[in-house]
This record gives C-alpha cells, sequence and structure tokens, in this order.
C-alpha cells in the first residue's frame, strides 16, 4: 500500500499555497505509507537556467566545496541551495549533462534526485510528516506538484527506494501497487543501456518510460504502451514540466480519486487527502477510469504530445 | 435528532456510540457531520436507527450493517455496506469499488454511479444502482439482485452462481459463464418492487437479465466430491 497526491494550480493566485496545501494532503496519507515520502515539486525558474537537485547521508561533508568543484569541471557558474539531505544546484540549461557527468567524478557518492528547468525532487526515509518538515515543503510555492507516502513491500526501506523517481528531465513518476514482472523488464533494459540502480519496481517502471521516450515515443504514449508491458497493479501519476498526467492498470484496485475546480485539478489516494483543499464541497468528484491515460497541462501542446 | 460531530469526537467513540443503541432505543435519528472520508464509519450496527451521514465517507462505511438504515449524502469510498446483512443503506452520490461485496441481506441503493466489482460475491443483498457500474461487477455472486439503470462495464457476471442481474443499459462485456435469460413475470415482479424501493423511476420492462449459464466446472455434479 502507498499513498499519492497531487495538486495542479489553475489559479496562478494559489501558487504560493502549493507546498502548504501538498504537504496537508502527504501528511493525511500516512496511514498508507508510514515509512518514506517525497515530493516533486514544479517552480518556474529564470530562462536558461536549470536545476540538478542531489542528496547525500553526509551533506556538511558532500556539500562543502562542492559549488567551486562543479564550478572548475563545467566551466559555468553554478549556485548552490542546501536543504537538509538535499542540495539545488543551478546550473545553466547548456551545461546541465555536463554537470550531470562531472558529479559522478567529483563524488561518486552524491544521488541525483532530480534534473530539470523546473522540478525539485525532496526524499527520504520517515514519516511523512517529519520529511515535509526537513525540507521545508510547506514554505514552497510552484505551479504543480505531486508527492507519495511510501509503505514498501517489493524492495528495501531506502532514500533510493523513496518515491518520485525523476523519468527524464523535469519528468517524474510515483507509483502505488506492485510490478510483478519487474525483474525480467530490469535486465531487458539494463541490456538496452538503460541505468537502474536498485532492486525497486517502480524504478523499473521510471526506467521504462525513460526508454520508451528515448526511443521516441512521447509520454502519453509511453503511459499507452506500459499498459502492455508492465504486469502488475499501478496507479501511476507522472509530473512533467507543464502538468501531470494519471493512468490506472486495466484490473484498477489500487484506488484513485480526482477532484476539479476551476482553480485546481487534484489526486489522492483517497477522498481524505482531499478534504482540505478550498471549494472542494463544489469540486467534481470522480473516479479515473482502469486503462485510461489522463492528463492536465498548462501548455498549449501539452509534453505528453512531444516526442523526446 | 442526536448529532455526532467528528470533528469533535474520535472514529471509535462515534462508533461505539451507534453501537451502543439497542434494539428499543428512543433515539431512532442520529446524524453524522464532519465525516471528511473517515474510514469504518457506522461499521457493525445493529439496531433499527437511521444515520445520516452528511457528506463524503471513506472505506468500509455501512460495513456488516444489520437493522440499520444509513443515509450517505455525498460519494462512499471502497468497500461501502461490505457484508451487510440487513437494514438500507442509501448514497446520494458515486460509490467507489467493491461496494456490497459479499453481503448477505438488506439493500444497497447507490443514486450515482458504482465503480468496479461492485456486488461481487454477494451473496443475497440487493443491489440498486441508479447509473451505471464498472468492470468484473458480481463476480462470483451467489444469491441476491443487482439492478442496474445505467451500463454495466467489462465481464459482468463473471463466474455467476445463482444472484439475478437486471441491467437497463449496455453491457461492455459478459464474464466467463454470465449469459442473457429470459425476464419472466416473476422477475418483472421482483425489479418493480426494487425500483420503488429505490426511488428509481425506471419500468421494469426497460431491462435485460443476465444469470449464470450453470457451464463452469462448479456446477459439473461429476467434479463434485
Amino acid at each position: 500500500m502507498c499513498g499519492i497526491v497531487g495538486l495542479f494550480l489553475k489559479d496562478k493566485a494559489l501558487e504560493p499555497q502549493l507546498g502548504s496545501l501538498l504537504t496537508k494532503m502527504l501528511i493525511t496519507m500516512t496511514d498508507r505509507g508510514p515509512d518514506s515520502a517525497g515530493i516533486a515539486i514544479y517552480s518556474d525558474n529564470s530562462i536558461g537556467n536549470a536545476k540538478l537537485v542531489v542528496q547525500s547521508d553526509t551533506p556538511e561533508l558532500d556539500f562543502a566545496g562542492l559549488t567551486d568543484a562543479l564550478i572548475e569541471a563545467i566551466g559555468a557558474p553554478v549556485t548552490m541551495k542546501i536543504a537538509s539531505t538535499h542540495a539545488v544546484l543551478n546550473v545553466p540549461q547548456s551545461a546541465l549533462e555536463t554537470a550531470r557527468a562531472a558529479l559522478k567524478t567529483i563524488n561518486p557518492a552524491l544521488r541525483i534526485m532530480s534534473r530539470g528547468g523546473s522540478l525539485e525532487i525532496y526524499k527520504e526515509v520517515g514519516l511523512p510528516k517529519d520529511v515535509a518538515a526537513r525540507f521545508e515543503i510547506g514554505q514552497m510555492s510552484g505551479s504543480h506538484g505531486i508527492g507519495h507516502t511510501r509503505m514498501a513491500t517489493e524492495s528495501a526501506v531506502t532514500t533510493m527506494g523513496a518515491h518520485p523517481f525523476n523519468t527524464g528531465d523535469d519528468q517524474c513518476l510515483v507509483h502505488n501497487g506492485s510490478l510483478s514482472n519487474h525483474a525480467s523488464l530490469r535486465r531487458k533494459l539494463r541490456r538496452e543501456g538503460i541505468h537502474i540502480e536498485t532492486e525497486n519496481d517502480t524504478e523499473v517502471g521510471a526506467a521504462y518510460l525513460t526508454w520508451q521516450m528515448q526511443n521516441g515515443a512521447t509520454l502519453g504514449e509511453a503511459l499507452e504502451s506500459s499498459l502492455d508491458d508492465l504486469d502488475g497493479f499501478f496507479t501511476f501519476v507522472v509530473g512533467t514540466k507543464d502538468g501531470f498526467g494519471v493512468v490506472r492498470d486495466p484490473i484498477a484496485c489500487k484506488p484513485a480519486v480526482m477532484a476539479e475546480t476551476d482553480q485546481y485539478v487534484a489526486f489522492g489516494s483517497e477522498y481524505r487527502a482531499l478534504v482540505d483543499l478550498p471549494g472542494i464541497e463544489d469540486a467534481r468528484v470522480w473516479e479515473p477510469e482502469p486503462a485510461t491515460v489522463y492528463f492536465w497541462s498548462h501548455a498549449d501542446q501539452p509534453t505528453q504530445e512531444k516526442a523526446a | 435528532m442526536q448529532t455526532l460531530d467528528m470533528a469533535d469526537i474520535a472514529l471509535r467513540e462515534m462508533n461505539a456510540t451507534l453501537h451502543a443503541q439497542a434494539e428499543t432505543t428512543n433515539q431512532t435519528a442520529w446524524e453524522i457531520v464532519n465525516p471528511k472520508g473517515a474510514h469504518a464509519i457506522a461499521c457493525g450496527l445493529d439496531a433499527p436507527i437511521e444515520v445520516t451521514v452528511k457528506g463524503s465517507t471513506g472505506y468500509y462505511c455501512a460495513g456488516m450493517n444489520k437493522q440499520a438504515t444509513i443515509n450517505i449524502k455525498g460519494s462512499a469510498g471502497p468497500g461501502v455496506a461490505e457484508n451487510m446483512m440487513s437494514g438500507t443503506v442509501v448514497i446520494d452520490g458515486d460509490a467507489s469499488q467493491y461496494a456490497g461485496a459479499t453481503g448477505h441481506g438488506g439493500l444497497l441503493v447507490i443514486k450515482g454511479n458504482a465503480s468496479s466489482r461492485c456486488g461481487i460475491s454477494m451473496k443475497g443483498i440487493d443491489i440498486v444502482v441508479h447509473g451505471n457500474i464498472g468492470h468484473m461487477s458480481a463476480f462470483m455472486a451467489q444469491s441476491g439482485n443487482l439492478v442496474v439503470c445505467g451500463d454495466a462495464g467489462d465481464a459482468l457476471g463473471d463466474s455467476l452462481y445463482e444472484a439475478r442481474l437486471f441491467v437497463r443499459g449496455s453491457v461492455k462485456s459478459l464474464g466467463a459463464d454470465c449469459i442473457e435469460k429470459e425476464m419472466r413475470p416473476e422477475h418483472l415482479a421482483i425489479l418493480a418492487n426494487l425500483l420503488e424501493q429505490a426511488g428509481a423511476d425506471a419500468k421494469p420492462e426497460e431491462f435485460k437479465r443476465y444469470g449464470s449459464a450453470r457451464e463452469l466446472y462448479t456446477f459439473k455434479i461429476d467434479n463434485a466430491y
């Protein structure tokens, strides 16, 4: 069992409250996943800049001098903002790939949580309220975000086993369920050259989407094909630069509730995650259909329709 | 009317108060406010009382109900009225998956739509859905009646035993061993009675009846021990 929450804001006036609204939703889902929690938050960034979020178990040691080392390695300006075990590195968009590669040489112990122009992923082991407090999620603003509370069934309770998983620039995935063909799919994807770090089933799901998109599929197409290629139970919520998407397996035994008003579209594993949202009494509330891909987007041409 | 406010009292206290009502209680009308999607609201009741929940509920509302009438003025989460024995549960909104699962008796009315697995393994309960139902509904249903005024999803009545299924709209697909059956006068009478009890504005003649073809392994006498 796990808990998923998601909030896509239509009303810009709510953007300063995104973090606090998502935090409340996340904490309500503690019963569904008390062992780890994570959040992916999307906020505007100055044009031409990209963010790399890195994690370390010994932040005092690993983050000291990291900015200088990275500036030297990529020959471009870098700024760093530390939040507990995570650090957000701001680099020029054009230097993102070089910076990502350079980090491996500078300090192989650093784990990359996310990369992209607007995405930041924060995740750790612990109760959702503690994880949210550690990163001050409640203070964050943004246009949309998704969160996850984990009750591990398939692999160890670790930072890297927590969700969301970064699947590509500005893309991430959270999962409620369990994939039963993850071992064979992991072998296949590794043969295709896709990096998969852990024994976690969801990481394989994320890697699968990445692989599909590297081969020219749009995010929407990748999700459609996941219905054929992934065996097991899943409710997936994916985050993109300009919105989020939802897909449930054809059996659809993992719960999902959506609510929409003029101000937002919200996702919760259960209705109670949504009860504190403004205007929920008059929202349109429904369950997403099985084996159906849904998207909400701020953009005229949504990311899911663009080929990678 | 007694009011229980879930903003003030804990779930267990609320349920314990309702459980404490005896067969002969004079406090027959109860109202639960601020349910906010909480789980297990008004579960395991066993008294002829009427409980109105003012809002939407989470998992297992009205589970194992006996005698009581429970009205939900909102939508219900998974497993509403699961294993109901008797009494009545009426949901004004939609119901999530496995509504009325394994129910032995009583009447469950869903005025909106029901999601997947509605009436799964039902054992005598009557379920009337004003809207549509999702896939795998009435899977292994043993007895009772499932009435659907709208459409049914995939695999309706898979591995059905003796429950009667009545659908007014379309059926996306029938499950294994489920077939359309002749509507006889006794079925029209059952249907008319259930539609009236459920306040559903539909005519019995508009429905089709589905039931078991009795062709699966369990129905073959040679497979008996």
